[in-house]
């Protein structure tokens, strides 16, 4: 046997995954009964549903042919979440001067398009921008230098 | 009157200097917004929520609400000029409208499209000032089992509209629902799926989600399409519809207008469907079909109109039950209760200035919008050429602090990081986020309201079809979903989805 749809295949697996380990940990929640429902009780019906519909979809995608699942775009996914990431690493120790930048240059590394000077422009620019709206304007407690280079 | 009289209280509220601006603003950043491909309103309005907390409760649902129906005008001019739907609800009136381009007509389509969008504008305004309180008085009567199958059937519906598979679909629903749980049980106190995390127990904040699923994901979905983009931006020469073509238009609009405003009602649709619902009916009884896709002026009427009264008309579920029918309304729910208002019924009785307020706004918003859409067409011409490279990072850098600022947390950054992972893995399989987002925001509510009607009925499930609003609500999921499985329907809905 093998698997004619790749798309219901994973998208199955993902949703037995969450069923199942909602399920699982919602276990020691209290069940109740229908009359007085316990924390547990909505949780484990949509957990078992769940996992119902993710079954289906595994077995559906041994039986009918489906589109195949495109390319992942890793390096984009990959900047674009990390520089994130990054950006809630370092924001409170070195400050939005450099946070900002630092986001927007690896961000922008995924573009094709990539050019050190206009994205580091940008960089400037927005940090210039946020430190006035969100830090000045909005009162949002971050530091504009923050302690690692001595702010 | 009492409609006078509230649409008086209404404009006394919305023409003061404060409001007027924000409504200007509003509308304002929906256009830019709907102009630049791969920024929608539900990203943006996530982004600017922070930003609202400091404004008085009605300038922030006006200026929010500007945003919402002004992208849906600002979408058709990227549609048109460089046949790219600045909005998803823009994209039948790429069909057209650039083929309008093309034939040197793109100043005419462009006004069409205005034109079309104000009459709608202001038609959608009415019909929700006049059913909106009635709705509402209704909605008082409503018990906790009502509500329960009040919102079984908007995610019903939101599946039966969902792109790609419906069995995904309603995977997606079930997973929304499970993440919108996280948190502490309001009921028992008990920490559910919060993995001993301090920063969970008070749930997931939906704009995190919304940012990452909406914000993020897409950006990466951008990103692989880098390549492909081309721009050419057709050039606009006369803007003034001729006496043939005012002939044309006037059935779309009114016909757009019509569907527009009713689908808009149904949850999970928002404007999308009502533009394609209204551009294939206009396909089928036009005397000039065998033109459209060429180029056919009712092609851009119809679907644009369309777009811009199902854009008004999807605040009546918001307004009147406090259910939202899409993940913008969901957003703006979640501005009123930080605002310390409680979405639902009792609204528009409670806060009579707020609700006629924001009503007054749409229909002064949809003025400056044809103002600002047609003399300034130059300006937005211009916007489309901003390149994505250096408006996908200043994305990212909006949606990091402005997440971050909702708690003051770094945790909400991560959170979000971790959604548009998630996000872009189910783009990729082909699971549409929207059902999920409205879920996620529906879960706590159906899980109380079950709660409720059960402990009513001692744990008799039967309450939910004896009580006879329960029942009717419950049937219309029913024969929603069996609509669906119907083969005809089912290629229909294949067909009109299809992007």
């Amino acid at each position: 046997m093998s698997i004619k749809s790749p798309k219901d295949f994973w998208t199955g697996l993902i949703y037995v995954a969450f069923g199942l380990s909602a399920i699982l940990i919602a276990r020691d929640y209290g069940l109740g009964t229908a009359f007085k429902m316990g924390p547990a009780y909505f949780p484990a019906l949509l957990g078992g549903l769940l996992g119902l519909v993710g079954m289906i979809s595994i077995a559906r995608s041994f039986l009918k042919p489906g589109t195949p699942i495109g390319r992942f775009a890793l390096k984009g996914l990959l900047l674009v979440v990390g520089s994130t990431l990054v950006f809630g690493v370092i924001v409170r120790g070195a400050g939005l001067v450099i946070a900002i930048p630092v986001l927007v240059m690896i961000s922008a590394y995924a573009s094709i398009h990539f050019r050190w000077l206009p994205s580091l422009a940008l960089g400037i620019g927005l940090a210039i921008f946020c430190i006035l709206v969100f830090l000045k304007g909005l009162g949002v407690p971050l530091p504009v230098l923050g302690p690692w280079f001595g702010g | 009157m009492e409609l006078i009289a509230n649409l008086g209280l209404g404009l006394s509220t919305a023409i003061t200097p404060l409001n007027l601006l924000y409504c200007l603003g509003g509308v304002f950043l929906g256009t830019l917004i709907g102009v630049l491909p791969g920024l929608g309103p539900t990203a943006t309005i996530a982004m600017l929520l922070p930003i609202t907390f400091v404004l008085p409760p009605v300038s922030a649902l006006i200026m929010l609400a500007g945003i919402y129906y002004g992208s849906q005008y600002g979408g058709s001019t990227t549609s048109i000029l460089v046949n790219l739907p600045g909005e998803a609800a823009s994209v039948v009136t790429t069909l057209d409208g650039y083929q309008m381009a093309r034939k040197g007509r793109a100043g005419v389509a462009l006004a069409t499209a205005a034109i079309g969008s104000f009459f709608a504008g202001t038609v959608a305004t009415l019909l929700l000032a006049l059913f909106a309180p009635p709705l509402a008085e209704v909605a008082l009567k409503f018990g906790p089992a009502d509500y329960f199958s009040l919102m079984v059937l908007g995610l019903v519906a939101s599946i039966v509209l969902a792109q790609g598979s419906l069995l995904h679909a309603i995977g997606m629903v079930l997973l929304g629902l499970l993440l919108g749980l996280v948190g502490t049980d309001v009921m028992s106190g008990a920490q559910r799926f919060t993995f001993e995390i301090p920063e969970l127990a008070d749930g997931i904040g939906f704009v995190v989600v919304a940012m990452g699923m909406f914000g993020l994901a897409e950006i990466i979905r951008n990103l692989e399409e880098e390549g492909e983009r081309s721009v050419v931006i057709a050039k606009i020469t006369n803007l003034m519809p001729t006496k043939e073509d005012w002939k044309r238009i006037i059935g779309p609009i009114l016909r757009g207008t019509l569907i527009g405003s009713a689908v808009g009602i149904l949850p999970g649709s928002g404007s999308i469907l009502g533009a394609f619902a209204a551009y294939s009916i206009e396909k089928k009884i036009s005397k000039n079909s065998a033109e459209f896709g060429k180029g056919a002026i009712e092609g851009v009427a119809a679907p644009e109109s369309a777009n811009n009264a199902g854009a008004q008309t999807s605040f009546i579920p918001m307004l009147t039950l406090g259910i939202p029918s899409n993940p913008v309304m969901a957003l703006m729910i979640g501005a009123m209760i930080i605002q310390g208002i409680q979405p639902g019924p009792s609204v528009i009785k409670e806060q009579p200035a707020l609700f006629w307020g924001i009503i007054v706004s749409m229909w002064i918003g949809n003025l400056f919008l044809i103002i600002l859409n047609l003399p300034l067409i130059g300006l937005w011409v211009r916007l489309i050429m901003v390149p994505y490279q250096l408006l996908y990072p200043a994305i990212l850098v909006f949606c990091s602090i402005g997440v971050f600022s909702l708690n003051n947390r770094e945790f909400d950054i991560y959170l979000m990081g971790l959604f548009g992972l998630l996000g872009y893995v189910f783009s990729k399989l082909g699971c549409e986020p929207a059902p999920m987002l409205l879920a996620f925001i529906l879960g706590p509510l159906m899980e109380k309201y079950l709660r409720r009607a059960m402990l009513i009925s001692r744990g008799d499930p039967m309450v939910f079809i004896t009580r006879p609003i329960s029942a009717t609500l419950l049937l219309l999921a029913v024969l929603a979903m069996c609509a669906v499985l119907i083969p005809a329907f089912h290629k229909t809905r294949q067909e009109a989805l299809r992007e």
